[in-house]
């Protein structure tokens, strides 16, 4: 498939992740929310690693094809950790305030 | 250096660790007692070294010279010359006259109280004795921080408010002088140290003095400097910190403030400044003087429609200060001279007259002086004691104060009559508004406060007393100070020619 | 013979020693101790000043130099000098002599004082002494200056000296500042000296080396300033009205401060520098001018006052602006003449009034007097001889001293003269008016006063009598040639003091005395006349009113200087000082504060808030790099 298919696919829906963080407050969906948008980058450093591995530059470095795919996983594997922080942080939050909305977490403000 | 501690050092060390020790002593009287003694101690060693004044005999008692951070081409040089020792001297006498005179004052948490104080006296040494522009710096921090604890902690009501306009003030002015003694610092040659160290600059006053710098970067370094040590003196129109932060602060701090900090403007100016910079002085010296004489009136006006007496010494502070400032930037031998004189004389007399306002205030609980009278009648030793002092603040002849007016208004008229005719008018103002001030407190008949206060006790006579006698032996014979820093003053000429 | 010029230092020490003894001890001392104290250390400088006066007068004089004051290696060294000449010499009798009797008539005047007070007054009495005795004995300018400022210093402490009075401690005041106003001009010739000839010692000065290196323009400007000094300290105009108020101190020390010895500190001044004033003949001008001018205005005002001792006041300014007309017409040796016949007549008078003050429990106005010459004899007839010694009548010490002032004005125009002559009718005419209503006619006082008047002890007595005894023979020293004298004084004095030449026939003197003593006879009798059946005066009108109200002068400082200066001061502390520079001070601070508010909105406290703003600076970021 070409390219700009992928492009597409991922720039949809890292916008949709942006949206949804700028616009819903329950914590949860947030998250999710960034979560599709490093999803979105993973699939895109896929794509450009495919279409990189076709090219014949790759005689030259043959690394050159498979470093964006260790990148991936290193993302995924931080990501992992991350929903573990994460959560953890929303479950504190729920104890704490009975709610997973973020507008009601403004206790700095004054 | 020398194998043996030297008096700088000393002068240094002394209070330093003596704070430190007051910081972990209990209880309220242990912690006077120790800042007494070490004064007192700290006095000894300063008379000592008037001994050993000649540094043609005794460079070895009188230079320290430690290197400190080589690299950077700074050492830790402390030394004591004509005007260090004046000034070291004034330090010595005033801090045992502070904490005579307060003795018998209450403040909470008395140890750290005491140990900040004696921080701060570990500074002013430091700032007088030091050699290396790195050293003073460092110095002139250590003898502001604690000042900034003690307002901001024992101060009056007010206290946050002024301490904080006073840091601001204090701190910008300090930046300044940090910027310009770095620019300075980059244009000096390179440093050989004993041990073979070169660094790429120095630090060394030696080698501050040498700079060669265009009358350019003069100009503008000279505006870094000066703002600094004008805000540290003050004179008009930096002053505006000055008269809040004497009202809100404990009093022994307001001694240490009036009575020695202000002359770290004016010593800055001497030692740091004009041998630096002299194409700038040249250029600026007229405009400082006439800002300076300025001030005189003004503050001197202001002086005699202030009705708090705190303010009101603050503003006749300020009115000297510029007289002195003016003085120096007569750049001649009389008015250098004097302000050297003027500047112990001026660090005496001001202690005084805070003791004895001091003293009323917490009496009567009152500082307006329209609401005061008839002390005269209830406190008669007061009155005398102070009507001296205050007689010394207008430079009455055989006050010590007289001589070095004298100088600096002969070394004024000197340089241009206007500045001693317009200065003299500052003389005039001064003897109405002290009078004034004499009158209205002591004078007239007792009110229902004032009919309850009692005379002096024992420890504040003393200390008036003290002060009495150092003032008419110098308005009687100013000679020693005189002969003490005329080297210092000939060599800020000779290097400014 | 120079033994008595090694002790000389302790002429001025006395005193100071009996300073510091009555100020310590003064409250466990008793009131004889300290009278006695002070007392007696003057008339040991007495002694003193009397022999050293006989080796002055055997033709020895003498410089002494006691240790550096300033010394500045080859830029200026002033030292701790003295210098004993005929000058000096006489004046240390004047202030010894006359002060020793003031001394002893306070301990009687005084007594009624409670005992630290008591001790207080014989301290600063004592330490006025050292001043003054400083100020003519120094050697140069300086110590003159140090002593200038001492009498001043004691003069504001002794008119003071009843401190619950705001009244006097006002006055007390007033006359220090407006000294120091004169001081400022003093200081100002010395620096012009310093910065000139770079010395201040009179024999430097005065040489012709050092003279020859000033121009005109600066002699005329050091002895403008010089003269501008004396007007503080000698009451001229425009400086002389503190000296009325003056009188609120104790009577005996308007007699010694503000009658015999400080106000003449001025004539003192210039006579000793007559060498630069008879150079500069602009300030002569000026000066026999603005002399002429206070004698003529003060007497004027003499003439409708009604407080004895204000009546004394004014005529002591008056007296001292004849001393100034005799020093503008360069009449050196008559201005000091008349400083010492002055002296003795003013102190005679001051003592007078003090007595009767005294005996009137206090009373000052005239107006409830009358009659006193009954009841005090003694009093009055040394009163009345002081009167006879003022208004110049021959054979009373006044008449040589005026007449020779009087002869010297002619000398400069007929127009000085006149208006001199005037002033001295004037002087006949009020004092004479004084005396007539105060020791003649009826008692106008309460009865309680009348049932007290007594004459006073003896203590009092005595000293107005050697005073009134010196006021007759005082004149004696200074004969003129015409009258077949020899002029004693102007002979002695010659060494230091030189007049300028007079160029009077004889016919001419004779006429001027004998019109001017005419004329005096004729005012007194004119006194006579007018106030012989005394009553009482009702609201005065027109030129009265504004004599009595002393030509509106106070009113007038006050509106031109006093307030103007308060406005300014206020003007600068309210506005210049708290909206301006503290304004501005505290409004970087409020720009600062203001600015955080307004940027506090960004932080909301949403997160959504956060994450918006971080998408619009990524976004922002993009289009800066792809874009820009």
């Amino acid at each position: 498939m070409d390219i700009q298919v992928y492009i597409a696919l991922s720039l949809t829906l890292f916008t949709i992740g942006i949206v949804g963080v700028l616009v819903r407050r329950n914590a949860i969906i947030i998250f999710m929310c960034v979560e599709l948008m490093l999803n979105a980058v993973n699939l895109l450093l896929v794509a450009f690693s495919k279409m990189h591995a076709a090219s014949p530059a790759v005689k030259a470095l043959p690394t050159y094809a498979s470093d964006a795919q260790i990148f991936v996983f290193f993302i995924m594997v931080v990501a992992a950790a991350e929903v573990s922080v994460g959560l953890a942080i929303i479950v504190m939050m729920y104890r704490n305030i009975h709610s997973v909305d973020v507008n009601f977490l403004n206790r700095l403000k004054n | 250096m020398g194998s043996y501690i030297t008096f700088p050092e000393l002068l240094i060390l002394l209070p330093l660790f003596a704070g430190f020790i007051v910081f972990f002593t209990k209880g309220e009287k242990n912690p006077k007692a120790i800042a007494l003694i070490s004064s007192l101690a700290v006095l000894g060693v300063s008379i000592a070294s008037l001994f050993y004044a000649d540094n043609t005999k005794y460079l070895t008692y009188n230079n320290a010279n430690y290197i400190w951070l080589k690299y950077l081409g700074a050492s830790y040089y402390v030394g004591l010359d004509g005007m260090g020792r004046m000034l070291t001297g004034l330090t010595a006498v005033s801090f045992p006259l502070i904490f005579i005179a307060t003795y018998k004052n209450k403040f909470k948490s008395t140890a750290t109280f005491y140990g900040l104080m004696l921080l701060s006296q570990a500074g002013l040494m430091g700032v007088f004795c030091a050699f290396d522009a790195l050293t003073f710096y460092f110095f002139w921090e250590l003898a502001l921080i604690p000042v900034y604890f003690l307002c901001s902690i024992w101060g009056g009501e007010r206290r946050i408010q002024s301490t904080f306009k006073f840091f601001v003030y204090t701190f910008v002015g300090s930046l300044l002088m940090l910027v310009g003694i770095i620019y300075v610092y980059l244009h000096t040659d390179a440093r050989v140290f004993e041990d073979g160290t070169v660094a790429t600059h120095s630090f060394s006053l030696a080698s501050f003095y040498h700079v060669m710098l265009s009358a350019g970067e003069q100009q503008w370094l000279f505006v870094l400097f000066f703002v600094a040590f004008a805000i540290k003196m003050p004179i008009f129109p930096f002053h505006t910190w000055q008269p809040d932060v004497y009202d809100q602060s404990p009093t022994p701090v307001t001694m240490v403030m009036s009575g020695i900090m202000v002359k770290m403007g004016l010593f800055g100016v001497i030692r740091w400044l004009i041998p630096v910079l002299p194409l700038a002085v040249q250029q600026y010296k007229s405009i400082v003087i006439i800002l300076s004489i300025i001030g005189v009136i003004y503050a001197s006006c202001i002086a005699m429609v202030q009705d708090n007496v705190k303010r009101l010494v603050a503003y006749s502070s300020i009115a000297h200060i510029g007289l002195m400032c003016a003085a120096i930037f007569a750049m001649n031998q009389i008015s250098v001279q004097g302000v050297m004189l003027q500047m112990f004389n001026h660090g005496i007399n001001i202690i005084g007259l805070w003791i004895v306002i001091e003293l009323i205030e917490r009496q009567t609980g009152i500082k307006n002086i329209s609401e005061m009278g008839g002390l005269a009648q209830k406190a008669p030793t007061l009155t005398i004691l102070l009507v001296i002092v205050a007689l010394a603040n207008i430079a009455l002849p055989l006050t010590n104060a007289f001589p070095g007016e004298f100088m600096m208004l002969t070394g004024l008229y000197k340089a241009k009559i206007w500045y001693a005719v317009a200065a003299s008018v500052g003389v005039i103002l001064s003897a109405v508004y002290t009078l004034n001030m004499i009158q209205k407190i002591f004078y007239g008949n007792t009110n229902t406060v004032t009919s309850m206060v009692k005379d002096i006790s024992w420890n504040e006579r003393l200390a008036l007393i003290m002060i009495v006698c150092l003032i008419f032996f110098i308005g009687v014979y100013p000679q020693p100070i005189i002969d003490l820093t005329k080297a210092s003053a000939t060599y800020l000429l000779t290097s400014f020619k | 013979m120079n033994n008595i010029f090694q002790i000389v230092w302790l002429i001025p020490i006395l005193p100071l020693i009996g300073f510091v003894i009555n100020g310590l001890g003064r409250n466990f001392l008793s009131k004889t101790v300290t009278g006695f104290i002070g007392s007696g250390v003057v008339l040991g400088s007495f002694v003193l000043s009397l022999l050293v006066f006989m080796q002055v007068k055997a033709g020895n004089v003498m410089d002494l130099h006691y240790f550096n004051f300033i010394h500045l290696q080859d830029i200026l060294t002033i030292g701790v000098d003295f210098k004993i000449d005929q000058l000096s010499s006489l004046f240390l009798l004047i202030i010894t002599g006359v002060g020793f009797l003031i001394h002893v008539y306070s301990t009687a005047y005084m007594h009624e004082e409670e005992g630290k007070d008591f001790a207080k007054y014989f301290a600063y009495l004592n330490l006025f002494i050292f001043s003054m005795l400083l100020l003519v004995m120094g050697g140069n300018y300086l110590i003159m200056f140090i002593g200038w400022e001492g009498v001043g210093l004691c003069s504001y402490l002794l008119i003071g000296y009843w401190y619950k009075n705001n009244g006097f401690t006002d006055a007390a005041k007033k006359a220090f500042i407006m000294n120091r106003i004169g001081d400022v001009g003093f200081l100002l010739a010395l620096f012009w000296l310093i910065a000139k000839i770079g010395t201040v010692q009179y024999d430097e000065v005065f040489s012709v080396a050092s003279l020859s290196k000033l121009s005109s323009f600066d002699i005329t400007g050091i002895t403008l300033l010089m003269f501008v000094g004396a007007t503080g300290k000698s009451a001229q105009i425009p400086l002389y009205t503190w000296l009325p108020d003056a009188m609120a101190g104790p009577t005996p020390v308007s007699a010694l401060i503000h009658a015999a010895t400080m106000v003449t500190a001025g004539i003192y001044m210039i006579a000793r520098s007559n060498a630069l004033f008879s150079l500069a003949h602009q300030t002569q001008a000026i000066i026999s001018v603005i002399g002429l001018a206070t004698a003529l205005l003060a007497a004027s005002i003499a003439i409708k006052q009604n407080d004895i001792k204000k009546i004394l006041a004014y005529s002591t300014v008056s007296q001292l602006g004849f001393m100034f007309l005799a020093l503008g017409t360069g009449n050196y040796v008559a201005a000091v003449f008349h400083v010492l016949t002055h002296a003795f007549f003013k102190a005679l008078m001051f003592l007078g009034s003090g007595s009767v003050i005294h005996a009137m429990g206090g009373e000052q106005d005239i107006r409830k007097m009358g009659g006193l010459h009954k009841h005090m004899k003694i009093t009055s007839i040394t009163f009345f001889i002081g009167c006879l010694a003022i208004a110049g009548i021959p054979g009373f010490s006044g008449f040589f001293s005026k007449d020779e002032i009087l002869a010297g004005a002619f000398n400069h125009g007929v127009v000085f003269y006149s208006i001199a002559l005037f002033t001295a009718l004037l002087t006949a005419f009020y004092m004479f008016r004084l005396y007539i209503i105060t020791f003649t006619g009826k008692f106008r006082g309460s009865h309680d006063q009348e049932h007290h008047l007594h004459e006073s002890p003896a203590a009092m007595t005595l000293p107005l009598i050697v005073l009134a005894i010196l006021s007759i023979i005082g004149g004696y020293i200074g004969i003129p040639e015409v009258l077949g004298g020899h002029h004693e004084l102007a002979a002695f004095l010659s060494p230091v003091v030189r007049s300028e030449e007079m160029s009077l026939s004889h016919n001419t003197e004779y006429l001027l005395m004998g019109l001017s003593t005419l004329l005096v006879l004729i005012s007194i009798f004119f006194a006579w006349v007018t106030f012989k059946n005394y009553q009482s005066e009702g609201e005065s009108k027109g030129l009265a009113k504004i004599l009595e109200n002393k030509w509106y002068v106070d009113e007038l400082y006050e509106a031109v200087v006093t307030n103007p200066l308060r406005k300014i001061a206020l003007f600068f502390n309210n506005i210049i000082e708290r909206k301006g520079i503290d304004g501005m001070v505290n409004g970087v601070g409020k720009a600062v504060n203001y600015g955080s508010r307004q940027m506090r909105w960004l932080q909301s406290g949403q997160v959504g808030a956060y994450v918006l703003l971080m998408v619009i600076g990524m976004l922002l970021l993009f289009i800066i790099q792809l874009f820009l």
